[in-house]
């Protein structure tokens, strides 16, 4: 892990040049075959993306008639507009808006202190316990899906947003990262401000914290994209179509619309918008944050 | 950023110089590092008990008993297992789980490889096309189903178009076992291209140039350099990426419950669908947890693995 590590710290600095592209003897050609393979990689890779917008403004007879055209004859923009009034396609926006944002909150606020006291404070079985945490860092969902129900039933949490986010703060990723971010503050920064009679807490707050601006954007891109995109865990505690987030309304509405390809994809390319804002905000986090861990 | 970036994983010395300041007052000092940490550690360590670790030990516990989800549990013992030692399905979950695996992961890699290859050179527009070949790891599993959805379909789908006008056979992408096989693994290889080649950026920043300046000096330059230089020394992060692969391929679900439903019939069920079917369709949630149990023991295993090798590079 670690080399990935310092390597992706140069990777994020800028695009400087990489060793063997510097070699003088590199020829145009060569840089333009380059450049083609790149395009012809990124075109196929983007083709999905694009039929999802192409089909986005299609008919339901535009598409049956065959074969379909490259670039849309008629551009039915209703299919962005009417799902709105017949699906609560608002409401699952909102959920997911408030489940992902909550789930980025408090898994920043728990692992920055946990990260924390595992990296910079000694107390009894520290060790075993991050051990332990640590040892479930790669538990599918799938394992424990089935009493983590029964106890969000019992907790009366079933189509809630505290029976989506709280079981899902328990995950080791956030809490490893914080932890491996911590340990590299040199001890004498915060012995520093305990002379000055600061107790634990305060030179936590007012020394780790501040410093701690690259982990927090990390944790908080991580944890949005992935409580946003995710789909096991809501699909089982939200029953009601009120409740559901977007991924679980997007596939309620498959059911609905079956062979009406059109308004189901805008509904896609609606539901995963937000998200590729973000990633293109902050895309230079998305590429250092997983090169960074090499964690999911 | 500097301050992350250039740090290392290395771990900081365990007794800082400025401790002995606190010598005289350390018994006290210590007992309240004690609860700071308690109370810190608190709020993670509560989550984790109630949303892991009870859960965990239920699932074993569970998995020793016949549970329809309600009301009272019928303890069987090691029935579920027995009963699963018996189950075709299961083993057809299990034999589509590593077949998935020794397809997905291999082909997933060497295209994560090649695209890092390809945009470590200097290129024009290099980080757009670093950002695009990322795209899709953003794009949900569900959305990322319902685009693939459309164009795997038999009769409208855009594939079989382009197929059939030049001139290729079409084929039959949810009707036929192994074409939606094949169907899953190009969706989510789709979905990790961009992944592994970030993960293989950072290892290729990782070489030194003076190695390619010694090798070209004895002749090693293109196809050598690679063989000799590149890939021996990416060998670490090809390893974790195999490693982290397996590992992720055991929990393919969302992809899967959108493009296939695990058919037809069970030619793309993998074990977390079948576990998921178990206990939440079919009710049959002491089976499902007999499953989880069994899963749990196959990722611990793959998880110590890759644990045993980074400790092994850390301390190297």
């Amino acid at each position: 892990m670690s080399a990935s590590a310092a390597a992706v710290a140069e990777l994020a600095e800028g695009p400087h040049d990489q060793p063997q592209s510097e070699r003088p003897a590199q020829s145009r050609r060569v840089v333009m075959v380059r450049v083609a393979l790149a395009v012809a990689g990124v075109a196929l890779l983007m083709f999905p993306m694009y039929w999802m917008l192409r089909i986005s403004v299609a008919s339901t007879s535009e598409l049956a008639n065959l074969p379909v055209r490259l670039w849309p004859q008629e551009w039915l923009w209703k299919n962005y507009i009417e799902p709105w009034s017949q699906y609560p396609f608002a409401r699952w926006l909102w959920n997911s808006v408030v489940i992902a944002g909550l789930s980025v909150v408090l898994t920043v606020l728990i692992n920055l202190c946990a990260g924390y006291a595992f990296a910079k404070l000694r107390f009894p079985g520290r060790n075993l316990l991050f051990l332990l945490i640590l040892s479930t860092l790669m538990v599918p969902v799938q394992v424990i899906m089935v009493p983590q129900f029964q106890i969000v039933v019992d907790l009366h949490l079933l189509n809630s947003t505290g029976g989506v986010v709280l079981p899902r703060l328990a995950e080791a990723f956030g809490l490893f990262m914080a932890r491996q971010f911590f340990m590299a503050i040199p001890d004498e920064l915060l012995d520093a401000a305990k002379c000055d009679g600061a107790g634990h807490i305060r030179a936590f707050w007012r020394i780790a914290v501040p410093l701690s601006k690259p982990l927090i954007a990390v944790l908080v891109i991580f944890t949005f994209m992935w409580r946003w995109n995710e789909f096991v865990w809501p699909l089982i505690v939200l029953t009601d179509p009120n409740s559901y987030t977007l991924p679980v309304g997007l596939q309620f509405l498959i059911g609905q619309f079956s062979t009406n390809f059109g308004p189901l994809l805008a509904m896609s390319f609606l539901s995963i918008l937000p998200m590729l804002i973000v990633f293109g905000f902050f895309q230079r986090y998305f590429v250092e944050g997983v090169a960074r861990t090499g964690i999911k | 950023m500097a301050t992350v970036q250039t740090r290392s994983d290395r771990q900081a010395p365990e007794r800082p110089p400025g401790a002995q300041l606190r010598g005289r007052v350390r018994a006290v000092g210590r007992r309240a590092e004690a609860t700071a940490g308690l109370l810190l550690a608190g709020p993670a360590l509560v989550v984790f008990i109630i949303f892991m670790f009870v859960p965990l030990a239920l699932t074993f516990w569970y998995s020793l008993h016949r549970y329809s989800g309600f009301g009272r549990m019928t303890y069987l013992g090691s029935q579920n297992y027995r009963d699963i030692i018996q189950d075709a399905t299961f083993w057809k979950a299990l034999l589509n789980t590593g077949v998935y695996t020794a397809l997905s992961v291999p082909i997933g890699i060497a295209l994560g490889l090649g695209a890092a290859l390809l945009l470590n050179k200097v290129m024009p527009a290099r980080t757009l096309f670093r950002a695009l070949v990322y795209v899709p790891v953003v794009v949900s599993g569900v959305a990322s189903g319902i685009i693939f959805l459309r164009l795997f379909d038999p009769l409208l789908g855009v594939l079989n178009q382009i197929m059939s006008s030049v001139g290729l056979p079409t084929v039959d992408w949810q009707g036929n076992g192994s074409a939606a096989f094949a169907s899953v693994i190009i969706v989510t290889t789709w979905q990790g291209v961009g992944f592994g080649m970030v993960v293989y950026l950072a290892g290729l920043q990782g070489i030194p140039r003076e190695m390619y300046e010694a090798a070209s000096l004895d002749g090693a330059v293109g196809w050598k350099s690679f063989r000799y230089i590149t890939w021996p020394l990416l060998g670490p992060t090809t390893f974790f990426l195999v490693v982290f692969s397996i590992i992720t391929s055991f929990q393919v679900f969302d992809v899967v419950y959108v493009l296939t439903r695990g058919g037809p019939g069970t030619s793309t069920t993998f074990l977390v669908q079948y576990a998921y079917d178990q206990g939440f369709n079919q009710r049959h949630q002491g089976y499902a947890a007999a499953i989880g149990v069994i899963l749990y023991f196959i990722v611990l295993a793959l998880t110590i693995v890759q644990w045993r090798f980074s400790r092994r590079r850390d301390v190297a």
